[in-house]
């Protein structure tokens, strides 16, 4: 049974789109195959005019590198890394000096918030603090896209707020990129658009918004 | 090029110190396997402690059929006139018993001015060395022998015989030293011409009658011809005897224990499968239990190869730990070990070579414990890892 | 006190097969050292006291190591020949040969023992296995089936050449396991005339009656014409090996104690991380009404499990041993004694026993751990 059939749409930079549906409708699978971790059995995804489907998988992970931000439901931080550390890991994969990585670490960090709980590991942070790293983490390479899997789907309302915010002016101020995987239709409003995901099938519309609301 | 940043060793390390308590038990557990491993194989070199103190220029020369069986007195002048001989000492194997037979220690009796000379590794204080020489009831015993059981100059030393019948007192003259640290200063010596003159006088027929000789030869590089030519003057003759290197001589008794040293052998590897197990145990639940960090490093764009690397550091980090521990308590625990046996094991040394082998076979079950488990944290589909809750 | 069903414990180790085989892997192998110690002291003890009969008695000068250091003068012997308790006796001489090994060629010392057809008699668990007898007053031999195997020179027709002379293997018999069959036998004056003997080693005899032994012993040890020890067969044997017993005992069983110092680590780090892994589990469980107690059963029942899988395999890795022989030099003797590894009902039960104290002593703190839990916390942690 295929998860996704006959898909096809475009996103432009300077997006923020929301993706909605029931559970089990794929739009997490849809976000993977955006974000390169995962391979459509056909088709093609073009990311700025190249077919990242036909990369091969060492190719695929640099192309990542560069390209991509996540922010997981789970935060997905290393425990056993500072704030700081964890921001800084995907910059250890580019030639950047100690130096460079340094600034660019701080000025995530204060994007969010968060520089002056940069030495605290993740199991001393609260949850929103913990998606607020995440988030650094996401922008620290300057990638173009952003994609975020239920980013406020383990926070509270408060936290849920400033995580979404944050969200927002990245896509306003920095022009990123951002399609975001939610359930909440409040999180959804965030966005400029949404797209909605029904068994494999994509289709935008106001009134099916209510539809996607359970 | 990654793994050589001070990222990676960040992450290893305290990866390493998150549980403690199991990371704490692994490397007791590879110390205790380490520490055993390097114990068995130093018995066994116990074993070949004889054979290594061998000098290249003694043979000994026995009764062709077996040790049991003397060689006539008289041969001795014969092996001294063979062309290549320096020096010839008799030597029978007393085998007498010290209050109680628990209380083994070997007891030789020798022609003994020249034993010694062809012994130089036994060191005398020179004067109780003379007092020895001058006194026909008088012994000699080594430096172990005489901590063992409390020996000093002076005191008296009595036996009872069983292959050489009676009751036998003897004067403790002289105690001597090994110049190395392998010299086997477990045994105890006294005059040849003492046992005989007794065995004159006790049971005549069984006088003028020598266990081994021992000779000195001048050149070491002669050792087969000599031999050969030892043995030939009594071809024919009603004791054919048998002229082999020292060190073939003590080879030929680990030969006939061999059984059980390759069991030793065997065992002390089995030592090694089963820490292997342990090990192989911690990483692979380590490994799962991460199995989502691994997958949100490779989404940022971490190689396959940076996970798997990560999986095997730690598991060198702990068989490190493990192994140089075990290698350190090795030396104490064989010291121990060797005052407990006194004179049964009297050289217990612990070579570099087992050194070297205790450290390799900790860096195998580093390596091999690491093996599925990283292969495993390499090929998580980054979907699914992320799934898994750590 | 409701218990949590076994089958709770059985299934939880088997849905994570690979620890569960890592870890009575390593319980197994720790098991087969402690019962492949046990069953070659056991084989050692077997060949020995199968060696002696209940009615014979071995004589040998006083303080004697054994038979090969032992001197019996011929008055002697005659004397203890005519002792109103014994039946029948052969006096014997004993000596070793060294011989090449089949195999590695390496040499050994193998026994040699002359006696005449009384002596035979008396040993009435000895068969010819192939060939016949030898014939008395002759240079012919007779080899025991250990020998037969592993040395050179000693099948049925080969000569074998010691004390001047050749002697052909005229038969291989068999001693039923026990130390004669590491032995090679022939006629006794032959034997004293080539190696130039005048005393015989020893003299066995048979008592007409068991129990007169006491009396027989205490006669002969304090004759001053005799200087002998008198012992039954049987201890005879018994302290033959009383050494390599000894040795093998406390260095195997030291290595046991070691090793399952390692296995019990293995069975630890396994529990514990069992019990962190389940503390959803276990606050569920505690929340439908189970007691702590009960956790704890359960907990050291998954452990005692793993060290039964363990015991299993271990002992049954040890039992295929059985068919392994050991041929090695007795220290006391100084000659070749072949033996076996033998299991026993004993050493089955010992070694089960040794498999459930590894399981509870790695089990029991993470199992208490496991217990100690309050409710609250591990619903939450899960």
């Amino acid at each position: 049974m295929p998860v996704l059939h006959d898909l096809s749409f475009d996103v432009q930079r300077g997006d923020f789109l929301g993706l909605m549906g029931p559970s089990g409708s794929g739009k997490s699978t849809l976000l993977n195959l955006l974000a390169g971790i995962d391979k459509p059995d056909s088709g093609a995804i073009l990311f700025d005019g190249v077919d990242i489907t036909g990369l091969p998988e060492s190719e695929l992970a640099d192309w990542r590198a560069a390209a991509v931000g996540f922010v997981f439901q789970f935060y997905n931080l290393m425990p056993v890394l500072t704030a700081f550390e964890n921001v800084e890991l995907p910059l250890t994969l580019t030639p950047l000096s100690r130096r460079e990585r340094r600034e660019h670490v701080s000025a995530a960090l204060r994007l969010v918030g968060l520089d002056d709980r940069a030495e605290h590991y993740p199991s001393e942070l609260s949850g929103g603090q913990q998606q607020r790293v995440a988030i650094a983490r996401a922008l620290v390479t300057d990638p173009k896209l952003i994609v975020a899997d239920e980013p406020t789907g383990d926070l509270d309302r408060q936290s849920a707020g400033e995580a979404l915010s944050l969200l927002e002016q990245l896509n306003d101020e920095f022009g990123k990129t951002i399609v975001m995987v939610t359930h909440d239709r409040r999180a959804a409003e965030h966005a400029h658009a949404i797209k909605y995901l029904d068994k494999g099938e994509l289709s935008e519309g106001a009134d099916l918004l209510e539809r996607s609301v359970r | 090029m990654q793994l050589l940043k001070r990222q990676f060793f960040i992450l290893t390390v305290r990866n390493t110190l998150r549980h403690k308590l199991r990371t704490g038990l692994t490397v007791l557990g590879l110390l205790i396997a380490v520490l055993s491993f390097g114990l068995l194989q130093t018995v066994v070199g116990a074993w070949y402690a004889g054979a290594n103190a061998a000098a290249p220029d003694r043979l000994v020369t026995r009764n062709a059929i077996s040790l049991v069986f003397p060689m006539p007195l008289h041969y001795r002048e014969k092996v001294r006139a063979v062309p290549g001989v320096k020096r010839v000492a008799a030597a029978n194997w007393f085998g007498g018993i010290y209050q109680d037979p628990k209380k083994f220690f070997p007891q030789f009796a020798v022609d003994a001015a020249q034993y010694f000379e062809m012994y130089p590794e036994y060191r005398f204080v020179e004067e109780e060395k003379r007092a020895f020489l001058r006194d026909r009831r008088g012994a000699v015993v080594g430096r172990k022998l005489a901590d063992t059981y409390g020996f000093k100059v002076g005191d008296t030393l009595p036996l009872r015989g069983t292959i050489f019948p009676g009751d036998w007192s003897f004067t403790v003259r002289a105690i001597y030293d090994g110049a190395e640290a392998r010299t086997d200063t477990s045994q105890m010596f006294f005059h040849w011409d003492y046992l005989n003159e007794t065995m004159k006088r006790r049971v005549p027929r069984r006088a003028d009658l020598v266990g081994v000789f021992v000779v000195q030869i001048a050149e070491p590089a002669r050792s087969a011809e000599i031999s050969q030519a030892v043995d030939a003057q009594f071809r024919n003759s009603a004791a054919e005897t048998l002229t082999e290197t020292e060190k073939a001589f003590q080879l030929g008794f680990v030969a006939m224990t061999e059984a059980i040293v390759v069991g030793i052998r065997i065992v002390s590897f089995v030592v090694v499968f089963i820490i292997l197990a342990v090990m192989a145990n911690t990483m692979a639940m380590t490994a799962r239990e991460r199995l989502s960090e691994y997958a949100t490093l490779k989404a940022l764009g971490f190689a396959p190869g940076y996970v798997a690397a990560l999986v095997l550091g730690e598991s060198l980090a702990i068989a490190a730990a493990g192994g140089l521990l075990g290698v350190a308590c090795t030396f104490p625990v064989a010291a121990w070990f060797g005052t407990q046996t006194g004179t049964l094991f009297p050289v217990l040394e612990v070579s570099p070579a087992t050194v070297a082998m205790q450290l390799g076979a900790a860096l195998a079950v580093g390596v091999a414990a690491a093996v599925l488990p990283g292969r495993r944290a390499a090929r998580v589909r980054i979907v699914e890892g992320l799934r898994a809750i750590g | 006190m409701k218990s949590i069903p076994l089958a709770y414990s059985v299934r939880n180790l088997w849905t994570r097969k690979l620890t569960t085989a890592l870890t009575a892997g390593g319980m197994a192998l720790v098991v087969f050292v402690f019962a492949a110690v046990l069953m070659l002291d056991a084989g050692l003890r077997q060949a020995m006291v199968s060696t002696g009969q209940p009615d014979n008695v071995v004589v040998t000068r006083r303080s004697a190591g054994s038979e090969v250091q032992s001197g019996v003068e011929r008055p002697q012997a005659a004397l203890v020949e005519s002792q109103p308790e014994v039946v029948a006796a052969s006096k014997e001489t004993v000596v070793l040969i060294a011989q090449p090994k089949r195999a590695s060629g390496a040499v050994s010392n193998v026994t040699v023992r002359g006696l005449a057809p009384q002596g035979i008699a008396l040993r009435p668990q000895v068969r010819l296995a192939a060939g016949r007898m030898f014939r008395p007053a002759s240079t012919e031999v007779v080899v025991g089936r250990s020998i037969a195997q592993r040395f050179a020179g000693t099948g049925v027709g080969e000569r074998l050449r010691f004390g001047a002379r050749d002697w052909l293997v005229v038969g291989v018999f068999d001693a039923g396991g026990s130390a004669f069959d590491s032995e090679i036998w022939g006629d006794v004056d032959q034997m004293m005339q080539s190696f130039r003997r005048q005393a015989y080693s020893s003299v066995i005899a048979r008592l007409a009656d068991p129990g007169g032994f006491d009396a027989l012993k205490q006669r002969l040890e304090s004759d001053p014409r005799l200087t002998v020890d008198v012992k039954r067969e049987r201890q005879f044997y018994e302290e033959q090996s009383a050494a390599l017993s000894g040795f093998i005992s406390i260095l195997g069983l030291t290595l046991s104690v070691i090793f399952s110092i390692g296995a019990m680590i293995g069975a630890m780090i396994t529990m514990y991380a069992a019990v962190a892994g389940r503390t959803g589990e276990i606050g569920a469980l505690r929340a439908l009404g189970f007691r702590r107690r009960a956790i704890l059963t359960a907990f050291l029942a998954e452990a005692l499990a793993l060290a039964a899988l363990g015991w299993a395999l271990g002992l049954g890795a040890a039992s295929l041993m059985q068919f392994v022989h050991i041929s090695t030099m007795n220290w006391q003797s100084f000659g070749e004694l072949a033996f076996s590894f033998a299991l026993t009902p004993k050493i089955v039960l010992q070694s089960l026993a040794f498999a459930a104290v590894m399981g509870f002593a790695g089990g029991v703190l993470p199992a208490l751990r496991a217990a100690r839990l309050s409710i609250v916390d591990a619903l939450r942690a899960a």
